[in-house]
Order: C-alpha cells, then structure tokens, then sequence
C-alpha cells in the first residue's frame, strides 16, 4: 500500500507527466483554453492511459518476454496502443452512448500523444508489477489532468489580459506555461 | 535545383520547429545542452529520412484505409533501428536522451512528412525532403539548447564561456525553461517575421495526433 501512494505522489506532482517530464505537450497546449474542455480531455486520457498500462505491461509480460523479443518494444507497443484506442472507441459508442459522447471525440488524440507511450515504457524500464504499473498510468494521467485544468484557469484569465501583440495566442500560453511549471517545481523534494 | 528548394523549405521556410511548431516534445525536453540538442535532430533526421524513403517506395501498394497504421510500422521500425545503433555506439547520447529515443515513435513531424510528402512524391524528393525537415529539426533543438545551456549553465558544448562572476540561472536548464526558450524564440518570430505563430501545427499535418483536431472537435460541441 505504501509503495503505491508513493507512485501516485510521485507521478501526480512531482514528476508530473506535463510540466516535469514534457510528454503530452501538444494536447497541453491545444485543447487547454476551456476547463470544461480541459476536463473531459483529461478523463479520456485517464480511461486510456490505465488501460493502455495494463495491457502494455500483459504484452510486455507474456509475450515480449518469454520469446526474448524485447527489442520489438516499440512497434509492439505503439500498435497495441492504436488497436485499444479503436477498440475503447468502438466499445464505449455499442455499451455507453452517453461516455461516448463525453469522451469520444477526445479519444482519436489519444493514440499519438507521447504520454500513453511514454507511461508503457516507464513502467517496463521501472520494473513495476502489473497492479503498479496500472496505477502508475492512472496517476500519471491524474497529473496530466491536473496540469492542463490548471492550465486552463489561467489561460482562460490570459484572455482578457493587455499582452504584447507579437506575444499574443501561443508564445504567451509557452511563457505562462513556464510559470506554472515554476509551481510545480516546489514539489522536487516530496518525495 | 528542385531538390535544393526541397531542402531549403525543410531548413528555414517551413522550419518544423519554429514554423511549423510540430514536435513540441523532444523540442522542449532534451534542450538541456547544445550537445543534446543536436544528438535527438540527428536521430530524428535519421528515422525521417529512413521512413520517407520507404514509405515512398512503398506508396503505391498501401491501401488509403490502413495507411496511418502502416506507416507507424516503419517508423517504428526505423526507431528500433536508431535505438540499437545508439546503445551500441553513443550511450552517453543514448543515456542523455533516454526515454524520448522510443518515443521518436509519435514525433508528429516524421508522421506529418510521410502524410504530405512521402507518400505522395517519388524517391528522391522524399529523401532530401527528409534531410531538409531532419536538418532544420536539428538547427532548432541546437538553438534551444544553446541558449538553455549558455544561461543555465554558463557553458556551450561544455567550454566554460564566463568568468566566475556569472552565476548561471539553473531554472533555465530545468522544465520551466524549456518552455520559456521556446515561448521567447516564438515571440521574436512573430516580432520579426510575416507569418504570425498562433497555436501548435498540427493542423498542418491533418492527422489525429492531438491539439489542432482538438480545437475544431472542441468548436464544434
């Protein structure tokens, strides 16, 4: 129990997934200028990401392993990302219409986003268990969430501010985006 | 004379990093030193050149349906490739880079150049579209480093360049200066050039990898 609070303390604030480790940054940085939308990117990328952990961590497990192929990592793992995200799809539109319609249209961005990549690969090279390795997908997407509807508070706020016209839209969201980073370099010494 | 204009719109006009603003990711993370910088271009130019030319060879027998997921595959297979030859060669480099070795897998620049270009154009074209893009990949992560390991380090490709009196910024070598490098390069091209950079490019790419589709799914809800 105490390791995983502190692999969910670990992936959460202090190497938070965006503004630590710099995966997921394009989604960061695109569909942040809502909280609303923020919210709903972030729970698809949790769903996604704890299941892709998990799966990855079976790949990895039962057949990367025991036929000593390991170097074929990384195309295994990105196409069985690809195939779950199609396959999330097409189940949440035949059991769930509703958490399709929260999710779906956000699910499409979720195959080439690093973060899911990069997660399956951190939990191989850590050595996790399988219960540690879906735990640590969820809480790295929890701190993918947590940065991006911070995020978006502020940039909602940056709209209305008097900026630079050169600096104006995204060289402002980046320099924003280092302030709040800032922030959460506070949390280095938590663990 | 033709292929040269390919090169040169890889390097400047349509520079991938400070133009295009594709690759966010290994752009902001492993500028921590010139060294570095110029270590992740030229693999990524490596693997983009690699997949292009492939997937040029191949565009006339990969159905329209299935091929994201095709090129993926060699990508990745390029990636694997790399991958070897970097532990096997340079570990240092290797070390340095770690986890953004793989994931050169979904760098939305290489993906984006077999979308629009490879698979539309013959070998040669795709080849030094490659080398052109590869380059200026390369040209912008050594910028950002440069400039990183100047101000948060006080060194450039590890030769001391102050007197003891400077005492390097260290928050520039950490995350928040990744993004203020690249959030300060961005402003001063907007300041100096015509086209003004308002949001990540992936709207340039037309695929699925993330910020732009986000918008205009977003706009439509």
């Amino acid at each position: 129990m105490k390791e995983l609070i502190v692999i969910i303390l670990g992936a959460v604030l202090v190497e938070n997934f965006v503004l630590v480790k710099f995966l997921g940054i394009c989604p960061f940085l695109g569909v942040s200028k809502k909280v609303s939308t923020a919210l709903g990117m972030g729970a698809a990328v949790v769903f996604v990401m704890s299941v892709a952990s998990a799966a990855t961590w079976l790949v990895q497990e039962l057949l990367l392993i025991p036929y000593e192929i390991e170097y074929l990592q990384t195309i295994t793992f990105i196409l069985v990302i690809a195939a779950l995200v199609q396959f999330v799809e097409i189940i949440l539109k035949k059991f769930s219409i509703s958490l399709y319609k929260a999710l779906g249209v956000y699910l499409p961005l979720i195959t080439t986003n690093c973060a899911v990549l990069g997660a399956a690969i951190i939990n191989v090279q850590r050595g996790y268990n399988l219960l540690e390795a879906t735990v640590y997908g969820a809480a790295a997407a929890a701190g993918f969430t947590l940065a991006i509807v911070l995020f978006a508070g502020v940039r909602e706020r940056l709209e209305y501010s008097d900026i630079p016209e050169s600096l104006k839209g995204f060289p402002i969201s980046l320099i924003s985006a280092a302030l709040v980073s800032i922030a959460f370099l506070g949390f280095q010494g938590l663990l | 004379m033709n292929l040269l204009k390919t090169l040169n719109n890889g390097l400047l006009k349509e520079n991938p990093s400070f133009r295009l603003v594709l690759g966010l990711c290994p752009t902001l993370a492993v500028t921590t030193s010139a060294i570095n910088g110029i270590g992740m271009g030229l693999s990524t130019t490596a693997v983009l050149v690699g997949s292009n030319t492939v997937i040029s060879l191949l565009r006339k027998f990969i159905p329209g349906k299935v091929r994201i997921p095709a090129f993926i595959t060699v990508i990745a297979a390029f990636v694997t490739i790399i991958q070897m030859l970097l532990k096997a060669y340079v570990p240092t480099v290797d070390k340095a880079l770690g986890i953004f070795i793989p994931l050169i897998v979904v760098n939305c620049i290489i993906l984006a150049r077999a979308e629009m270009f490879a698979s539309k154009n013959k070998v040669m074209p795709s080849i030094f579209d490659g080398i052109g893009m590869g380059l200026g990949f390369t040209f912008a992560l050594l910028c950002m480093g440069s400039v990183r390991e100047m101000l948060g380090n006080g060194t450039i490709f590890g030769i001391k360049l102050f007197g003891s009196a400077f005492s390097p910024a260290i928050a520039m070598i950490l995350p928040p200066g990744g993004f203020l490098t690249f959030g300060i390069f961005i402003g001063l091209l907007n300041k100096f050039t015509k086209k003004k950079i308002t949001a990540p490019g992936c709207a340039s790419c037309g695929l699925n990898c993330g910020a732009c589709e986000g918008k205009e799914e977003v706009a439509k809800l």
